[in-house]
C-alpha cells in the first residue's frame, strides 16, 4: 500500500495545463471587469442616475401608451399589416432556408466536393451573417428604394448566412456516419443527401427555421420602419403623428404575435423531435 | 484469380502520417480474412482503400477486375456496390425505419432519381424482408433504428450490405461496441454468410481470440506493415506479441 504515497508519473506539461487553466480563468474575469469599467467610463454611464429615471419612464409610458377607442378602431388595419409582415417573414425564411440547405452541402466536411470550395462557402456565409439585417436594409435602400423588396432581401441575406452556418454544423454533427455508409453502398451524392442527410438532420433543420421565423418577425418590424413597409411602417407613422395609443396597440399586437409564434413552434418542435 | 489484390500499397495522410507502407496481399473468393493489429496500425485504412473512401498514395488495388485507383466516378460506384461495408458504430440512418435502412443497400443499383425519391421494386422489398428474416429481424422491420439494441443495429448493417449482393464484405470492427453474446450472434451470421453465400469477408477485429476462432486466414499488421499472413493455426504466441509490440504477459488473451 506504499504505492499511494508515490506520485503518479505525469508527462512534463501536465502541471502547466492546470496552471494555465487557472490563469485563463483569472484573466477572463479581470478582462470582463475591465471591460465593464472602461465602457462605463467611456459612455459616462451613471448607474444611479440610470436607475432613478426608470420610474419616471414607466409612469410616462403608462400615461401615453394605452390603446384608446380610436386606436381600437384601427385594429383591423393593424392586423392586416401584421399578417402581411408575418407572411413575408415566413416566406423569406423558407426561401433562405432552402437556398442555405443546398449551399451548406458544399460546406460540410461530409458532403463537400472539395476543401477549397467548402472554405469559400464558409467565408460567404460568414459575410452574409455578420452584416446585420438592418445594415443590409440600409445598403439595399440605395438600390431598391423604400420597397418591400428591400426588406425581403435584407432579411434573406442575413437569414441565409446564419442558416448556412448552422446547417453546416448540424449536418456534420448528425449525418457524418450515415453519409459515409451510404457512399460506401455506391449511392450518388444526391441520393445520399435525400436518403441520409435530410432524414437525419431534418428535425434540427426545422427547429432552426422556426427559430429564424421568430427572429425575422421581430426584425421585420424594425426593417419595416426603414423601408416604410408592413407593420413597422405603421408603428412609425402613428409614432410620428404622436398617436401613441395607436402605436402601443401595434406594439402589443406584435408582442402577442411573437409569443403565439413561439408557442406554436415549440409545439411543432415537440412533435418532430 | 484473386478477387482482391493489394500491390505495394502505401498510404500517407496529409503528407505526414504514414498509415500503410508497401502492403501486398491477395484475397481469393470465399475466404474469411481477419486483420488484426494494435490501434492506429492501419486496419481501417486498408478497408477504406478498397472501396475508395480513402485514396491510396502509392501502389495499386485490383478488386473484381477493376484497378480501384484508376476508377472514375462511375466505376467507383460499380466497385462500391460490389463491396458491402459494416461499421463499428453501425452508421445507420437512425431516424429511418429498419426496412428503409436495409433498402439503402440498393441505391448503388438505381438511377439517381429513383434513388432520390426512394422508389424500390417489389422484388427488392421482398428480398429485403427475406434478409431480415434470415437475420431474425422480421419483428423489427418497421421500427425506427434508434429504438434498436446495438446487436440489432449491427444486424441491420449486415442486412444493408447483403442487399448490395456484394462479392466482398468489409467489416471494420463489427463487434467492438457489443457485449459478448451479441458479438457471437454477429460473428456467427458473418461466418454463415461467408460459408453458405460464398461471400468473401474481410474483418478488422480487436479480439485475437475471436479472429482465431472465425477466420480462415489472419493478417497481422503493425505500424502499417504486414508482419503475419497465414492460417490461424500457425499464429504463435510470440508472433501475436510481435504484432501487438507488447511484452509477454501484457496481452490479455487466452490463446494457446
Ligand atoms: N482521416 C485521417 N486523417 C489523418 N490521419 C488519419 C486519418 N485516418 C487515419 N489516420 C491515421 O492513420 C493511422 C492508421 O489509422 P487507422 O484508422 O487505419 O488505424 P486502425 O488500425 O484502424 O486503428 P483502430 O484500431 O484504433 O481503429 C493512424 O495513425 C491514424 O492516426
Ligand atoms: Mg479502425
Amino acid at each position: 500500500m506504499d504505492k499511494t504515497t508515490e506520485k503518479a508519473p505525469r508527462p512534463n506539461n501536465q502541471t502547466s495545463v492546470f496552471v494555465q487553466r487557472k490563469r485563463t480563468f483569472t484573466l477572463a474575469f479581470l478582462g470582463v471587469a475591465a471591460l465593464f469599467v472602461v465602457s462605463a467610463v467611456v459612455t459616462n454611464y451613471e448607474i444611479i442616475g440610470g436607475l432613478e429615471s426608470i420610474p419616471k419612464a414607466v409612469i410616462w409610458m403608462a400615461q401615453h401608451f394605452v390603446p384608446n377607442a380610436k386606436a381600437w378602431s384601427r385594429l383591423p388595419y393593424i392586423l392586416s399589416k401584421l399578417v402581411e409582415t408575418a407572411l413575408v417573414s415566413v416566406a423569406v425564411t423558407v426561401c433562405a432556408a432552402i437556398c442555405a440547405f443546398f449551399f451548406s452541402l458544399l460546406g460540410t466536411k461530409t458532403t463537400r466536393t472539395a476543401p477549397w470550395i467548402a472554405r469559400i462557402v464558409r467565408i460567404i456565409a460568414a459575410f452574409f451573417r455578420n452584416v446585420p439585417d438592418v445594415v443590409w436594409a440600409i445598403l439595399l435602400l440605395f438600390s431598391f428604394g423604400q420597397n418591400i423588396l428591400t426588406g425581403f432581401f435584407a432579411l434573406f441575406f442575413s437569414t441565409f448566412g446564419m442558416l448556412t452556418r448552422t446547417f453546416i454544423e448540424t449536418i456534420d454533427e448528425v449525418s457524418a456516419s450515415c453519409v459515409e455508409a451510404l457512399y460506401a453502398t455506391g449511392a450518388t451524392s444526391l441520393q445520399t443527401v435525400f436518403n441520409g442527410v435530410i432524414p437525419s438532420s431534418l428535425p434540427e433543420i426545422v427547429s432552426w427555421v422556426l427559430y429564424m421565423i421568430e427572429t425575422n418577425i421581430r426584425s421585420s418590424t424594425l426593417i419595416g420602419i426603414l423601408t416604410a413597409t408592413g407593420i413597422g411602417y405603421l408603428f412609425d407613422l402613428y409614432y410620428k403623428r404622436m398617436d401613441y395609443s395607436s402605436a402601443s396597440l401595434v406594439v402589443i399586437s406584435i408582442v402577442i404575435l411573437v409569443i403565439a409564434i413561439e408557442i406554436l413552434s415549440n409545439k411543432i418542435r415537440k412533435v418532430i423531435m | 484469380m484473386p478477387i482482391l489484390e493489394f500491390k505495394n500499397v502505401s498510404k500517407v495522410y496529409n503528407n505526414i502520417t504514414k498509415a500503410l507502407t508497401d502492403i501486398s496481399f491477395s484475397v481469393y473468393e470465399g475466404e474469411f480474412v481477419s486483420i488484426i493489429g494494435p490501434s492506429g496500425s492501419g486496419k481501417s485504412t486498408i478497408l477504406r482503400c478498397i472501396n475508395r473512401l480513402v485514396d491510396v498514395t502509392q501502389g495499386s488495388i485490383i478488386f473484381d477486375g477493376h484497378d480501384i485507383n484508376k476508377a472514375d466516378k462511375k466505376e467507383i460506384r460499380q466497385v462500391r456496390k460490389k463491396a458491402g461495408m459494416i461499421f463499428q458504430h453501425y452508421n445507420l440512418v437512425d431516424r429511418l425505419s429498419v426496412i428503409e435502412n436495409v433498402l439503402h443497400g440498393r441505391l448503388g443499383y438505381k438511377s439517381v432519381m429513383s434513388g432520390v425519391i426512394g422508389h424500390y421494386t417489389e422484388e427488392e422489398k421482398e428480398k429485403a424482408f427475406q434478409i431480415l428474416a434470415m437475420l431474425g429481424l422480421t419483428e423489427q422491420a418497421y421500427k425506427r433504428c434508434d429504438e434498436l439494441s446495438g446487436g440489432q443495429k449491427q444486424r441491420v448493417g449486415i442486412a444493408r450490405s447483403l442487399m448490395q449482393e456484394p462479392r466482398l464484405i468489409l467489416c471494420d470492427e463489427p463487434i467492438a461496441s457489443l457485449d459478448p453474446s451479441s458479438s457471437k450472434i454477429i460473428m456467427d451470421h458473418l461466418s454463415d454468410i461467408n460459408e453458405t453465400m460464398k461471400i468473401t469477408c474481410i474483418a478488422n477485429l480487436h479480439q485475437v481470440d475471436v479472429a482465431l476462432k472465425y477466420a480462415k486466414r489472419i493478417i497481422g499488421i503493425t505500424a502499417g506493415q504486414i508482419v503475419y499472413d497465414g492460417p490461424p493455426e500457425k499464429l504463435t504466441r510470440s508472433k501475436i506479441y510481435e504484432i501487438y509490440q507488447s511484452d509477454e504477459g501484457e496481452l490479455i488473451t487466452d490463446v494457446k
